[in-house]
């Protein structure tokens, strides 16, 4: 249900797009006051998400430790896995942000006969999802090209990087190919993974197939159907720089990449895509376990009603007296 | 006591319902769910809604306005705990966590993926507490709350052992163990617990520990000990308690006074005390170290962990050491201190022997007993001779809590080698940080849970197998008191031939006491190698 309900909802937007641009001559609406509104709305929502979770108190250090504890000077701790020290949990938390350490340890179980279970080299998912957040930045980053005027040579750098093949004209960027084929590995392996269908929800698909339209827009503009690249700067320039137009003859193609990336940018904030955020605050991976050595303050720890040493001595006072244990009232 | 098929027989896969999970109705089978709270236990106490039930009632017999309260105590919890708020956000559902969990393993059933698990409640609050849910309801994997639901949540929040395995492998660090610990906590504003947990609380709170010895009663049992230390070597050992003065104030798992193999351990415990001349004195009032309030709510963890810090400043000791226990020592590395403290009255601990200050303990002012020995060991104080280990060919189980929730993994490790001659690890996806659970942690070690615990334990048990088989591993060394109450039936069913001991138990074999006589046996009565009587003199070459 969720697959096909996903796919008809990016199909419709994609509809939406098309009809409205080409039809309806919208050029405007979807040119410039859909992006403006998907941009606030990713804005405002992420900021609304990020401030919504940092107003909830961590009450408890709990990290989960995957290592060997700081204790006695002749123990080596791992400083990284079980850190004990700030630097040891930026530097925890940038192998999480930067290589997915926690995904990296993933393995395969397999049951056999007798019962015997077995645990199997499974990289696949850590690769992935590697290749395609890093692939997703490059394009980004590729993308600077259209809203900056002159643009600048970290971005002129990624793209000779990234098209360092030379295959064909225009370059082939090896992003993009790597982009689309992490997706497409992401979808079939959520497909025919029993256990992950089962689990999968709408939600899970729809940027999926979100990622997946907005690739295949982008592909065919840049190496199949030619696109006015001058005129969507104009326009690009024209959003960043809060004068905005929306050119004629730009091609309709361009319309729907727009309004599926709109699409993305509006739908982030309320979606799991949050995790962008999220890791971050994550209290189990981004607090140091000290809590031996620095006492953690709780904002709301409240007193408690106890059984205090008087009353478990007035309860027992009399077989405490008659077993020679030393009571404080005789 | 529901009947369990034999090891051979059990039934074991990983196949997916028909149905999608929101439809599939929770069943009831015996065997994998433990009997609820009595309401005398929930008297005790003062939990909410004490009354007779049963988990197959029809009628929980719940209050009216039921839904309100779950819902008002998850915006409480949402508000307080940063954890929840975004671990109910943010998981991608990428399943890395899937085939991560002992129970999914053991049981195949996908609700105990700690994924799903997490879903029972994420769908509940997505459909109340998200803008998404809101509005599109199913569509965005929001569902309402309703009585099947609750009935659900309680199936499957005691059916996670909080080992936070899950945790070690979420890319995110989504801690299940924390969800599932708000969702009991959920569960017992409306008196939905279970009386494994809520019988132990109530003995914790009233008499001091969770099997209800009373103070006279303590002594007695542990001076039985000291009478069955002086039958293996001669030596007599003498425990305080409650004596105010002393230096060192012990608290251990009461499961370690009361039953065997743990009993052992606490022989181990009191022979490496009088060995080395500790001051130190055992408390009757603190005389649990176990906390099942930790599997009941925050503020029962809160209420039972107290006693610690309460009767350290009563009878002014300088500092608390602390025995083998696995969720014991998680509350007191992650939550007493923040909790219960600050313990300015207490020292920051310093080894009498050898001078070592404990500085990773300098605030909570307490040590880990394997912290204190391995010091011991290294600095030369202990006079130890491992042969007297050689009849066990031995292997380690990281606890689930020490192992996660601290990171000691080294400590015992290196006791072990001091005094046994005979050390496997099992395979590396199977320890220290990915370490399996016993099958009853976080209070589900009950005899009525017997199969979910023996499928719940089956990734440990199957470790323990290949080093029983490779190695002929005869012993499942553990520094947890729970481990040594569930490993040994765990053992019986998967893997024949394999007993369980406490890591002291092991020390206390090898330690050469001041005065000893020359010993047969090990604690246990057991021959040691080159002792071994026959039946038959005409063996004695085989």
């Amino acid at each position: 249900m969720g697959i096909q309900f996903s796919l008809m909802a990016v199909v419709a937007l994609v509809l939406v797009a098309f009809l409205g641009v080409q039809v309806a001559g919208l050029n405007y609406v979807f040119g410039v006051i859909v992006p403006y509104i998907a941009i606030f709305t990713f804005i405002a929502g992420f900021i609304y998400r990020v401030i919504g979770w940092a107003r909830s108190p961590v009450p408890f250090r709990i990290p989960t430790t995957a290592g060997q504890q700081h204790s006695l000077p002749w123990i080596k701790p791992n400083k990284f896995d079980n850190p004990s020290t700030k630097w040891g949990v930026f530097v925890r938390m940038a192998l999480e942000i930067l290589v997915f350490r926690s995904l990296f340890r993933n393995t395969k179980m397999e049951l056999h006969e007798g019962p015997k279970i077995t645990y199997h080299w499974e990289k696949w998912l850590w690769l992935a999802a590697l290749v395609f957040h890093w692939s997703f930045l490059v394009i980004l980053v590729r993308h600077l090209r259209f809203f900056t005027e002159p643009v600048p040579g970290l971005v002129h750098t990624t793209e000779r990087v990234d098209a360092f093949l030379q295959l064909g004209l225009p370059g082939l960027y090896l992003t993009d190919l790597l982009f689309l084929a992490a997706v497409t590995y992401l979808f079939i392996r959520r497909v025919i993974i029993p256990q992950l269908r089962y689990i999968s929800l709408p939600a899970d698909y729809f940027p999926l197939f979100l990622f997946l339209a907005i690739g295949i827009t982008g592909v065919l503009m840049r190496y199949f159907t030619k696109v006015d690249l001058l005129k969507i700067k104009e326009l690009a320039i024209g959003l960043v720089t809060f004068h905005p137009t929306a050119p004629d003859g730009i091609g309709v193609l361009f319309y729907l990449h727009l309004f599926l990336v709109s699409t993305l940018l509006f739908y982030f904030p309320f979606s799991k895509l949050m995790h962008l955020g999220g890791v971050f605050l994550s209290p189990t991976r981004n607090l140091p376990n000290d809590s031996r050595m620095v006492r953690h303050v709780n904002p709301w720890n409240y007193p408690v009603k106890t059984h205090t040493y008087e009353e478990y001595e007035d309860h027992f006072r009399e077989k405490m007296i008659e077993a020679g244990l030393p009571v404080e009232k005789e | 006591m529901a009947k369990i098929p034999k090891a051979s027989e059990l039934p074991l896969g990983h196949s997916i319902p028909q149905t999608p999970w929101m439809e599939t109705p929770v069943e009831f089978r015996p065997g994998t769910w433990c009997y609820g709270g009595k309401p005398k236990n929930l008297e005790v106490v003062g939990l909410p809604n004490p009354r007779e039930w049963s988990p197959t009632d029809e009628d929980w017999k719940l209050p009216d306005n039921w839904k309100e309260i779950v819902m008002d105590g998850l915006r409480e919890r949402l508000e307080r705990f940063r954890t929840l708020k975004v671990f109910m956000d943010i998981c991608v559902r990428c399943g890395a966590c899937a085939d991560k969990c002992h129970f999914y393993i053991g049981s195949g059933d996908p609700k105990n993926m700690p994924v799903l698990r997490a879903e029972l409640l994420r769908s509940v609050y997505r459909k109340d507490f998200t803008t998404a849910g809101r509005i599109f309801g199913k569509i965005a994997g929001g569902r309402e709350m309703t009585l099947q639901v609750l009935k659900e949540w309680w199936y499957y929040f005691f059916q996670c052992t909080e080992c936070r395995r899950c945790s070690v492998f979420c890319p995110y660090g989504i801690d299940t163990a924390e969800i599932t610990i708000i969702g009991r906590e959920l569960l017992n504003l409306l008196g939905l617990n279970i009386d494994w947990i809520a019988g132990p609380v109530a003995n914790c709170y009233q008499t001091g520990n969770h099997l209800g010895i009373q103070p006279h009663a303590y002594k007695d049992m542990i001076e039985f000990f000291v009478d069955e230390i002086e039958a293996v070597n001669g030596v007599r050992v003498e425990p305080t308690f409650n004596r105010k003065g002393a230096e060192v104030l012990f608290i251990t798992p009461s499961g370690d006074v009361f039953a065997d193999p743990g009993t052992y351990t606490l022989m181990g415990y009191l022979m490496l005390f009088h060995e080395i001349g500790l001051d130190y004195t055992w408390s009757t009032y603190a005389s649990e170290g176990g906390n099942f309030g930790f599997f009941t709510s925050h503020e029962m963890m809160k209420r039972l962990n107290a006693k610690m810090y309460a009767e350290a400043k009563r009878l002014g000791v300088k500092w608390i050491l602390g025995g083998e226990c696995g969720h014991m020592w998680r509350v007191i590395n992650q939550y007493m201190d923040t909790m219960n403290g600050p313990a300015d009255f207490l020292e920051v601990p310093k080894s009498p022997f050898t001078g070592t200050v404990f500085e990773n303990a300098r605030s909570t002012k307490m040590v880990h007993i394997t912290e204190f020995t391995a010091d011991l060991i290294r600095n030369g104080k202990l006079k130890l001779d491992p042969s007297r280990n050689d009849h066990h060919r031995v292997t380690f189980h990281d606890s689930c809590n020490p192992a996660r929730g601290m990171g000691l993994l080294e400590e015992p490790r290196y006791i072990i080698k001091n005094v046994c001659n005979n050390f496997f690890e099992m395979p590396p996806n199977t320890i220290r940080e990915q370490t399996f659970c016993c099958g009853g942690g976080a209070g589900l070690n009950t005899d009525e849970y017997m199969e979910m615990r023996m499928r719940g334990g089956l990734p440990r048990a199957n470790a323990v197998k290949y080093v029983h088989e490779k190695h002929g591993v005869n012993m499942l060394a553990c520094i947890c008191a729970i481990d040594r109450a569930v490993l040994p039936p765990l053992m019986n069913y998967w893997v024949p031939g394999v007993n369980v001991t406490g890591v002291h138990e092991l020390v206390a074999n090898a330690l050469i006491m001041e005065g000893e006589t020359e010993r047969t046996t090990d604690l246990r009565g057991e021959p040691l190698l080159g002792f071994e009587e026959t039946e038959d003199g005409d063996d004695e070459d085989i």
